[in-house]
């Protein structure tokens, strides 16, 4: 019997020979590079040191982004959770060394105790022992937030988890701007040790005298430049060797790539997940005190944008891999100095994201991303 | 008193979306009659509403009016999110974005319009028109090619926006001393800028606001669909934040002083009345029911429930996306147009991707697939934080908009860890339901019938 | 335009056919060829590779190397969605319905290009709408009714019982109007007396269809049953062809399947 149910034709699909013109978004692309790559040159012909300079702001917040996306990726590898709170945990970090400094002048406290420590030592320790009394608030915030928020939600859909992830994170930010609390100001942020800065020309290094100038086409940098660079350095070291080398790396591992085995393994899923907030909190704490050390403003909002563009970072550089995120970080840190001192400063935060746009564009899984092959 | 209030406010944002749902009965009415005696009843009660004291106050005063209208354009704009994310599950936080470009391209319309120039309607109507065109265009001449990249065709449709664009302005510019005597100026309106022709213009800039969204939203859409879904929602969000940035500095980077940047755009006509709020938001509802309710509704709902399987239902992932990425964003130019004309002052703080956040949450709060859920939470959404808390926590003193802020997160996350799904999952009610389809007897014969 | 398809080309050639994932051949050369109006079974271990060739046939993975061609035209390179327009249709190894939807749906989605409206139409729902709306509805109740699945046409597709889902799987593939259908596993997860009643399904298909069939299947009462000719990979290699008959003699499947030695003491 004939089949009058399905009809007898399928839809005609047109079978030309294949014809990819594959080259036209090439040529786009390559177009668009060079364009960018004329932009920079003819700056840098114009005013080397000013590139210089640009290129080093560039280099130390890109320092800075990294030690807040690390804890984006890692978060992301493993519960696979856009963890927006975690810009807020990064401005509490920063909250915490402000009261710490500014209220209780926290830094000085070895001079107390050990009154003919040298002025340098007493710094030197004050400063870490604030960093790290603010990294541990950021870690029990975020162990508690991981805890009361995302637990419970972990067999929900995924959205559930970001939506509470922006719940939280709208929640610290306005519960600090509550007058009481931090309130809604841009507070002068007091730093725990004096700026000393350099300026680099044909004679080679001087320090900057304070109140003077440095000659107009010296390279000039800061103290704090050099201790975020070596910190964030050693926070991608330390990380790396944790992931790599340690039991609970390995643990955080297995974890990312497959919890019901990692969980028949004997492995405890929880622990490893809250032990994952805990590190990256950790990192974003001590970036909050750099940060604000570095730019010396506070504000309840001021883990937002960061907070995102460190993300962005994370994607950029393949969600999930530590290098990666280190590497989108700085890739970040460049874009936006460079889109602020070459072409104007509102596009900072577009040129960003246009950037994340392309890269995935042409590697879907972010630079350091590994392929991923969908099941079917 | 305040317990009055909230009573009253309660009884309101009932009252309304009864209203609502009554008015979607009767357009979906099957008999004519029914529809037009529907719409005029529907139309005097209102109109009653509004003029009809009780006590010292009309039933419903400005304050109320003010409500519904946000409700209606908050309405269209969760309205296209659902479309997106609940329906077809691309986790999109870009829908701000499209709702902040349909509020500034309808309100530099008509502004311009009422202070003597016509470009603005001129160059955004032909553009889009155009832009319509060539997309279908290109659209069609990609198809008979095989494996083009993603980034090939946009480059294509890129390089053809910009075409249309400049077309759009020559002949903007060409036309517009022609018209311009007609329109007068801000003091003395001429006959084209008054009356019947002004609603007119006013309609053509909320359609043509929606459209010229729904191409920015295919530009935009076109390379980022591609990409994963995390990945997608983090794209929608920069295009949200660039879109804000560019309104902060449209007077310096783009050229439209009359935008004033970081100032906000003021003088806009307030044309919006309750009647084109509705109008403009049952339009967007019904269209919305249609599309779910059409066979390519169906493939929408297939793409969302299992990508794999629709690729192999004969479904173009790619092209059911898009589409639904450009209706959705469609909605959201509608409802900023609307907005923008409610309001008559638009500021870049109004669309900072913070506050993009609300669509999503009222999405997911009513339910992520439900119509009705999103409709009735984006009322109830209004008039619970602008109105209700707004009202009761302005006697808290100088902290109490933040307090709002700190009480509606707590809300967020109780309604999460309680009922994820959102209140109404994926229910629809009434009019909003998927036609009925009677069940069928058998009539195959037992030699036609696999045993089994 | 759709060429006329030549009687004696077959549906189904496959040459020279591989995939390699990261540093694993999944498949290497694999060779096939169906004619038209055949029941033919891919049998081989687990992890063979006979999904990884079916994903490639229907353009879901693209082949390291080799050519597909289906009906004289080559599908290497097509998107997913357009080898299904030309006429495979595929059930999946875990069953994918569209889960949350009804059953109904589930089959008029696979009906979307023969809907005969658009979505201007919809948008409009005017005549052509409600007429070319409620003949796809009709159609695919009495689709439905075929496959005794009419009495759960409202029904969420998840809540189906296990052996009407693979039904349903089955119907939905059809509903795409396929000249070649490939079933992974379809008889997995069955009781004997379900797959008996699967067999009689894909035998009354194949003749109301006028169906071209490749069938992945472990249970192998099934596939000696129902296949003309079977193709056994190992390891993504083909290690033995022919008839059901000449395959359960063969001692290197015996061998594929049992261990070494195996062959021996069978
Ligand atoms: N997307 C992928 N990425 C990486 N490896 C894959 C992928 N898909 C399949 N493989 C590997 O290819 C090999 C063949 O897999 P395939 O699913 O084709 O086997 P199969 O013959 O269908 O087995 P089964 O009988 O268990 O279904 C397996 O080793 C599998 O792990
Ligand atoms: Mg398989």
């Amino acid at each position: 019997m004939q089949n009058t149910l399905v009809e007898q034709n399928s839809p005609p699909v047109d079978l030309k020979p294949r014809m990819s013109l594959a080259w036209v978004g090439k040529a786009f692309l390559i177009a668009l590079s060079l364009l960018i790559v004329y932009l920079l040159g003819t700056n840098l012909a114009k005013n080397p040191s000013l590139f210089a300079n640009i290129i080093l702001s560039g280099l130390q917040m890109g320092f800075v982004y990294a030690m807040i996306a690390l804890g984006y990726t890692m978060v992301y590898g493993i519960v696979k959770l856009i963890n927006f709170a975690h810009g807020d945990v990064f401005m509490v970090g920063a909250f915490v060394s402000y009261y710490l400094v500014y209220r209780f002048n926290f830094q000085n406290w070895p001079a107390l105790f050990f009154p003919d420590m040298p002025p340098m030592v007493v710094v030197v320790i004050g400063t870490i022992s604030v960093i790290i009394i603010a990294m541990i608030v950021c870690v029990l915030l975020a162990t508690t937030i991981e805890r009361v928020a995302y637990k419970p939600l972990r067999n929900a859909p995924r959205i559930a988890a970001l939506i509470t992830a922006i719940g939280v994170s709208f929640f610290l930010e306005f519960f600090g701007a509550l007058n009481f609390v931090f309130s809604p100001r841009f507070i002068p942020y007091t730093r725990p040790f004096e700026v000393v800065a350099w300026y680099i020309d044909g004679s080679g290094i001087h320090s900057i005298v304070a109140g003077t100038q440095p000659p107009a086409n010296a390279i000039t940098f800061s103290n704090i430049f050099l201790i975020i660079m070596i910190v964030s350095i050693l926070v991608q070291i330390f990380l790396q060797f944790l992931v790599k080398q340690t039991k609970m790396g390995i643990a955080m591992r297995a974890v990312s790539y497959d919890k019901p085995t990692a969980r028949l393994m004997g492995i405890n899923v929880d622990q490893v997940i809250s032990f994952t907030f805990a590190i990256g909190a950790a990192f974003a704490g001590l970036g909050g005190v750099l940060y604000a050390i570095a730019y010396s403003s506070i504000n309840t909002q001021m883990g937002i944008l960061p907070g995102l563009k460190a993300f962005v970072a994370a994607v950029l550089g393949g969600i999930g891999s530590i290098p990666g995120a280190f590497v989108g970080a700085l890739i970040m840190g460049q874009a936006e100095a460079l889109t602020m001192g070459f072409i104007s400063t509102p596009m900072r935060d577009a040129v960003a994201f246009a950037i994340l746009i392309i890269v995935l564009l042409v590697r879907p899984t972010g630079i350091f991303g590994e392929p991923e092959n969908e099941k079917a | 008193m305040e317990l009055g209030f909230l009573i009253g406010s309660v009884v309101k944002i009932g009252a309304i979306l009864a209203y609502l749902y009554g008015l979607l009965w009767v357009l979906g009415h099957k008999k004519l009659w029914v529809k037009i005696v529907g719409v005029v009843a529907a139309f005097a009660i209102v109109q009653l509403a509004f003029t009809i004291t009780i006590g010292d106050s009309t039933i419903l005063n400005e304050f109320d009016s003010g409500l519904v209208f946000q409700a209606a354009s908050m309405t269209m704009i969760a309205l296209g999110l659902n479309l997106i994310y609940g329906f077809n599950g691309q986790f999109s936080l870009g829908q701000w974005g499209f709702y902040g470009i349909g509020a500034y391209t309808a309100a530099d319309i008509t502004f311009r319009w009422i202070n003597g120039d016509s470009r603005g309607l001129l160059v955004v109507g032909i553009g889009s028109i155009l832009g319509a065109v060539m997309i279908l265009g290109i659209q069609k001449w990609l198809s008979r090619l095989r494996g083009v990249p993603v980034l090939s065709a946009f480059t294509f449709y890129l390089f053809g926006s910009v075409l249309v664009g400049a077309v759009a302005v020559v002949i903007g510019n060409a036309l517009n001393p022609a018209i311009s005597p007609l329109l007068g100026s801000a003091y003395e309106p001429g006959p084209l800028s008054q009356g019947i022709w002004l609603q007119i213009v006013y309609f053509l800039a909320i359609i043509f606001a929606g459209v010229f969204a729904g191409e920015v939203s295919f530009l935009f859409g076109l390379p980022v669909l591609s990409l994963g879904s995390d990945y997608f929602g983090i794209a929608t969000l920069g295009f949200t934040i660039i879109v804000n940035t560019l309104m902060l500095n449209s007077d310096t980077i783009l050229p439209f002083p009359e935008m004033k940047g970081g100032r906000g755009m003021i003088g806009i006509p307030k044309l919006t009345t309750w009647f084109w709020a509705f109008f403009f938001m049952l339009m967007v509802i019904i269209i919305m029911r249609n599309v779910i309710h059409s066979s390519t509704g169906r493939t929408i709902l297939a793409v969302r429930e299992d990508e794999t399987a629709a690729k192999a239902m004969g479904i173009d992932l790619a092209s059911t996306k898009l589409l639904t990425f450009v209706i959705g964003s469609f909605f959201a130019g509608i409802g900023g147009g609307v907005y923008a004309h409610y309001i008559g002052f638009l500021s870049p703080g109004t669309f900072d991707f913070l506050a993009g956040f609300n669509p999503l949450i009222i999405v997911v709060f009513g339910g992520l697939g439900s119509m009705t859920g999103t409709i009735a939470a984006s009322f109830g959404w209004i008039f619970f934080l602008e109105g209700l808390l707004r009202v009761l926590l302005g006697q808290m003193g100088p902290d109490a908009p933040t307090w709002r802020f700190v009480l509606y997160p707590i809300v967020l996350l109780l309604l999460m860890l309680i009922r994820p799904q959102g209140l109404l999952g994926t229910v629809e009610w009434g009019f909003l339901k998927a036609p009925f389809v009677r069940p069928r007897e058998n009539q195959h014969t037992a030699s036609d019938v696999v045993e089994g | 335009m759709m060429t006329p398809v030549n009687p004696s080309t077959p549906v189904l050639e496959v040459t020279g056919l591989a995939k390699i994932f990261g540093g694993l051949r999944a498949v290497s050369d694999f060779n096939m060829t169906i004619q038209k109006g055949e029941l033919v079974g891919l049998i081989g271990p687990n992890g063979a590779g006979k999904t990884t060739a079916f994903n490639m046939i229907t353009g879901l993975y693209f082949p390291t190397h080799g050519e597909i061609k289906f009906e004289g035209t080559s599908v290497v390179g097509l998107q997913p969605h357009e080898i299904t327009r030309m006429g495979i249709g595929r059930t999946f190894q875990n069953i994918r319905l569209f889960s949350n939807l009804s059953v109904l749906d589930n089959v008029r989605i696979a009906y979307h290009f023969h809907s005969g409206y658009s979505l201007t139409d919809g948008i409009l729902r005017n005549a052509n709408y409600s007429k070319n709306e409620r003949e796809l509805t009709e159609k695919t109740q009495d689709f439905l009714s075929i496959f005794h699945l009419n009495k759960f046409e409202g029904e969420i597709a998840k809540n189906l019982p296990y052996g009407q889902q693979r039904r349903l799987e089955i119907a939905r593939a059809l509903a795409c109007n396929p000249h070649l259908l490939l079933l992974d596993e379809p008889a997995a997860g069955m009781n004997p007396k379900e797959i008996t009643e699967l067999m009689d399904l894909i035998h009354f298909i194949r003749e109301k269809f006028d169906l071209t069939i490749l069938l992945i299947e472990h249970q192998m009462r099934l596939v000696m049953d129902i296949c003309e000719k079977i193709t056994v990979l190992d390891f993504g290699e083909v290690i033995a062809r022919g008839t059901p008959v000449e395959i359960q003699n063969n001692p290197k499947v015996v061998e594929a399947y049992l261990g070494k030695g195996a062959a021996n003491v069978a």
